[in-house]
């Protein structure tokens, strides 16, 4: 190792001498931190998102590879966030990629005391025949002076301020044909 | 803001940078407190005493923006000869129905001018009317009988000014500070910053959070703050505004393409049983006999949503299937279904996203009702309490809930996430952005998209041999999205498209509502999103970085209606459409060119001169002038005064919380006389201030966020990170109150109202500080809403547990944010010990199922005949 190889081992001098005067990039690596490589850089790709939490609207960008999301950062082109992201914001990865999430169909018998298992189409099939059997039997034509309801009272539903607005759009078309009108959401709470 | 909008705190705090003077009105010391340059104390539940009396040092200094409010407010229009003030009526309006605690609006019109349909959808045989005033969505009511009267010198006894005036003439500094708990010293300050920030150069904004919305009074509260910023002349300008700061990612979203009951989609009201027999009587109480202002239009809206729901089938000689829409008749809200699970009513139940065990007020009366159903389906990313109170729920303890006895059917359908599926969310500032999808979701989970297409998809199947005329409407509905992928997964792109509408007649996506038509040859399934599809371009992908554009950033996303990024802006110009100032300028009339312009899109027909008088023939947006920028408006004015469209007063007026421990300093009426009550055993409630036994809840309490959790913890209770900055339930309490009931810090105490003990870990903290409230010092104390017992990595006690139902009569939204409460010591009893506990309360506050369930209350000594 020649002199000069050797004194620009240490930060110090790269700080003194090289571009980076205050010391905080390449001037401060090592040999192993200067292979470091950021996740984001060999994602697979990445898809321009919001953070699901408050209605700021805070851009994220989600990085994924191998079919997993491997991090989730603020879009520093938002002119809402300008890339910043709060704790729960920040934290969006974790959400998405919890051990914790349900991933499977979970039912609950009447008068059970355990979750059992269920498929998901077997499901489907079953809460299709509820809603068809449950709205017959809440079903009024008229009220008491006549006048047309064409509605059923036995059939309710809370939820829609973390969905989508095609969901939601979804979601009123086909309880409003089913003639279902206690549909709410979070906006009445 | 800082604590549960952080992001959007920075522009605050850039503001500030650039010389803003920033005042935090709250009676929690935050994060946000300690940014801004001024904390300003009050008493939880006091707002319009707060609010109004800042109203009132505006008129008493007569320091509104005259030349704004003459020519842009229904300040000089004259009201009827018959209203009474709560001036005249001790705390009451006129027109008072006291048996059913329902207004009739006659007394409160402008003079000359009949009441409006709004009456028309009373209820019959019910003591509560449906949300009327919601009904009117984001426009005021209409307005029958041709111009009213006005005066423009503003002396008219009977004009709103004076009324005005009048109805908020006690509000004075000193009301304040007896009401409120505020130094006078810090309010005098706001009032000065406030009006001298106003006007011709200046603007002032005004930010809330919804916890406004949770109070017997909300809408009122919001009403209040309209009436300052109108008067100060800071609505439809830059920098001006009231602003509201939603807390979920798209609530705004579901309010336009609304999962609400009283609502279609764009705010056209759900049909009335009895008011609305046919499409044009219907259309008739919409758009008001004159069609003024772009509500005129909602014939075109209406046929082209119908047409979007019921393709072929709707037709002009069928009504465009107006019939097959079910019709509503009085509350059918959230808490009132509630209430009827419980009666046994209801059978199936869906709850998507959402965790009423804990987030809902009256967490038990949520559980006790899930359990009375036949079947629920809950589609959540987590097990959530709302699908496991029948295992672990606190009534387990208790024993009122036993599972071997416990009918309802679960099924647990596990979400989605929003990176798993593509779609628009709509942000607190009307703003939609597109969302791409990053990966499919794996296992059984799907998104809402999936779930109600395929649902849908499979009850028709089921049904699709019917002959049965009540199944027409599913079997006529056009449900026909494209699906891709193993999953087959709808496409939302395809949805958006349906809502931003067709032309029939060309097959092309509509550009604006106004190409709607009420013929039936458009489509459109939410007109005010209509234009998000312009172009044939997907607008809410629109991603121009904010580096590369003004500071409008009109690029980025889209906003509704027409992108336009700050609603009304025709007012940031004068009458003659000069801006106000050069300081202020924003949207102008450019004479040479002859249209609007300006930084934003302008709110205002473009080439409509500012001297534009409407014929008296002239219909919808024609029919207002030139120099009337609330174009919603049925008047084209901003409403000081309410004469139609709410229903506990055209003024706002200062009522005790339902549960207060203070009496009212300003009226005998103790509470909002029209608020909605729940006498039910389930429902509790507490004596209010002047009845006896409600010395037993001596403290106020309020229920709050966090930074690091979101509402009822579905969403990060279950994240670690989130989990451990916040690992703990707490009740934040001031060094005095901690002395007087001998808490210690980081040591248990628990709370106590007439439904629940709830128990928490003791913060004391100077940053509450005791009030003085009238003649005694009031003790306030807070807790956080996020926690429960079921899963997630931190646990603690439910604080909606400790709340009650009794609603906003205007939108059915319950007080959650204020209640009063015992605090005491130590840990709660557990299991059916704590039944008894509370019990023991009830009896000593002497409470049964009549208590506080009478708001009207004109048999307490010296009140009014």
């Amino acid at each position: 190792m020649d002199l000069r190889s050797w004194i620009e081992q240490w930060p110090v001098a790269r700080q003194l001498t090289g571009h980076d005067r205050l010391g905080r990039g390449a001037a401060a690596m090592s040999a192993r931190s200067a292979e470091l490589r950021a996740r984001t850089e060999d994602a697979d790709t990445v898809s321009r998102s919001v953070c699901p939490y408050c209605a700021v609207g805070c851009g994220q960008k989600v990085y994924v590879r191998h079919d997993r999301v491997t991090q989730i950062e603020g879009d520093p082109d938002s002119p809402i966030s300008r890339g910043r992201l709060c704790p729960k914001g920040a934290a969006s990865k974790n959400l998405v990629t919890s051990p914790l999430r349900q991933t499977k169909v979970r039912y609950r018998p009447p008068f059970a005391t355990e979750w059992e298992d269920l498929g998901l189409d077997t499901a489907m099939d079953m809460i299709a025949d509820r809603v068809i059997a449950a709205r017959r039997q809440g079903w009024q034509d008229v009220d008491e002076h006549g006048s047309r309801l064409a509605r059923t009272m036995a059939v309710a539903s809370l939820g829609g301020a973390t969905l989508d607005n095609e969901e939601n759009y979804l979601i009123k078309k086909l309880f409003t044909a089913l003639g279902a009108i206690q549909i709410e959401n979070q906006a009445r709470i | 803001m800082a604590e549960c909008h952080p992001v959007g705190f920075q522009w605050v705090v850039e503001a500030q940078a650039g010389g803003a003077n920033v005042f935090h009105v709250d009676p929690r010391f935050t994060r946000t407190s300690a940014l801004a340059d001024t904390h300003v104390p009050l008493r939880a539940g006091t707002d319009i005493a707060f609010l109004g009396g800042i109203v009132n040092y505006i008129l008493h200094h007569e320091l509104d923006f005259r030349e704004y409010v003459l020519a842009y407010t229904n300040a000089s229009t004259i009201v009827d000869e018959h209203f009474r003030d709560t001036e005249d009526l001790d705390g009451l309006f006129s027109g008072l129905d006291h048996e059913r605690r329902v207004y009739d609006p006659a007394t409160w019109q402008y003079e000359g001018m009949p009441a409006t349909p709004a009456a028309g959808r009373r209820t019959q045989g019910q003591a509560h009317e449906q949300a009327a005033s919601h009904e009117h969505g984001s426009h005021g009511a209409t307005l029958e009988g041709g111009e009213p009267r006005r005066d423009p010198t503003l002396q008219h006894p009977r004009c709103v000014y004076q009324i005005l005036r009048r109805h908020f003439s006690r509000y004075t500094p000193e009301m304040v500070e007896q009401v409120c708990g505020t130094p006078q010293h810090l309010f005098l300050e706001l009032c000065r910053q406030w009006t001298r920030n106003s006007g011709r150069e200046r603007t002032t904004a005004l930010v809330y959070s919804v916890g406004w919305t949770q109070h017997t009074v909300g809408v009122q509260y919001i009403r209040t703050a309209s009436i300052i910023q109108l008067l100060l002349g800071n609505m439809g300008r830059p920098g001006g505004g009231i602003l509201a700061l939603r807390g979920h990612a798209s609530i705004q979203g579901s309010t336009d393409i609304p999962t609400l009951y009283n609502l279609l989609p764009g705010y056209l009201p759900m049909p009335h049983a009895g008011s609305h027999p046919d499409l044009s009587t219907y259309l008739d109480t919409v758009m008001g006999q004159r069609k003024v202002g772009y509500w005129g239009r909602a014939d075109a809206y209406m046929a082209s949503l119908l047409k979007a729901w019921w393709g072929d089938a709707a037709q002009a000689d069928n009504d465009f299937c107006f019939d097959h829409l079910p019709r509503v008749d009085g509350d059918h809200g959230t808490y009132q279904t509630v209430m009827d699970m419980i009666e046994g009513k209801v059978k199936g139940y869906f709850l998507l996203g959402q965790n009423p065990a804990v987030g809902s007020a009256h967490g038990k009366a949520q559980r006790l009702g899930m359990a009375n159903l036949d079947w629920l389906v809950v589609r959540d990313l987590f097990a959530i309490e709302s699908a496991t109170w029948w295992k672990d729920g606190p009534e387990i303890a208790t024993g009122e809930i036993v599972p071997e006895e416990c009918r309802t059917e679960v099924f647990l359908l596990p979400a989605a996430a929003h990176v798993e599926k593509e779609g628009t969310f709509t942000q607190t500032q009307r703003l939609l952005q597109w969302r791409e999808r990053a990966l499919a979701p794996k296992d059984d989970c799907r998104s809402e998209l999936w779930f109600f297409f395929h649902l849908g998809r499979i009850i028709r199947d089921k049904l699709s041999g019917s002959t049965d005329e009540r199944d027409r409407p599913l079997l006529d509905l056009t449900w026909d999205y494209p699906t891709a992928g193993e999953h087959d997964e709808p496409s939302a792109d395809a949805v958006l498209r349906e809502i931003n509408g067709y032309d029939l007649s060309t097959g092309e996506l509509l550009d604006s509502f106004t190409g709607m038509r009420g013929d039936g040859t458009t489509t459109g399934g939410c007109w005010i999103y209509t234009g998000v599809y312009a172009g044939g371009v997907n607008q809410a992908a629109r991603r121009t970085p904010g580096t590369e554009q003004g500071h409008v950033a009109g690029e980025w996303g889209w906003a509704w209606p027409s992108n336009r990024r700050i609603l009304y802006n025709r007012a940031s110009a004068d009458p003659e459409g000069r801006p106000w100032s050069q300081r202020k300028a924003y949207v102008w009339w450019d004479a040479q060119r002859g249209e609007w312009t300006g930084e934003d899109v302008p709110d205002f027909e473009r080439g409509k001169p500012p001297d534009y008088r409407p014929p008296a023939d002239a219909v919808a947006e024609d029919a207002i002038a030139g120099d009337d920028p609330f174009v919603m408006q049925a008047d084209g004015k901003g409403w000081l005064f309410v004469p139609s469209g709410l229903l506990d007063g055209p003024l706002p007026t200062h009522y005790e919380p339902a549960e207060s421990p203070v009496a009212n300093a300003l009226y005998r009426q103790q509470t909002n006389p029209a608020r909605q009550v729940f006498p039910h055993p389930v429902n509790p409630s507490q004596p209010e201030s002047t009845e006896p036994g409600n010395d037993v809840f001596p403290f106020v309490f309020t229920t709050s966020r966090l930074t690091e959790h979101h509402t009822a913890g579905g969403m990060s209770r279950y994240v670690p990170y989130l989990a451990e900055l916040q690992p703990e339930l707490f009740i934040e309490v001031s060094p005095q109150l901690a002395a007087e009931r001998g808490l210690s810090h980081l040591g248990w105490a628990h709370m106590v109202t007439a439904r629940s003990a709830v128990e928490a870990r003791v913060l004391v903290t100077e940053r509450l500080a005791p009030l003085r409230v009238g003649d005694r010092v009031l003790h306030q104390v807070c807790i956080p809403y996020h926690w429960a017992h079921g899963g997630g990595l931190t646990t603690g006690d439910s604080a909606n547990d400790l709340v009650g139902i009794t609603l906003d009569p205007n939108v059915h939204i319950q007080e959650t944010k204020v209640g009063a409460c015992d605090l005491r010591p130590g840990r709660r009893p557990t299991g059916a010990a704590l039944l008894r506990y509370v019990e023991g309360y009830r009896r000593r506050a002497g409470i049964t199922i009549d208590t506080g369930n009478h708001p009207v209350r004109t048999d307490r000594p010296g009140a009014s005949p």
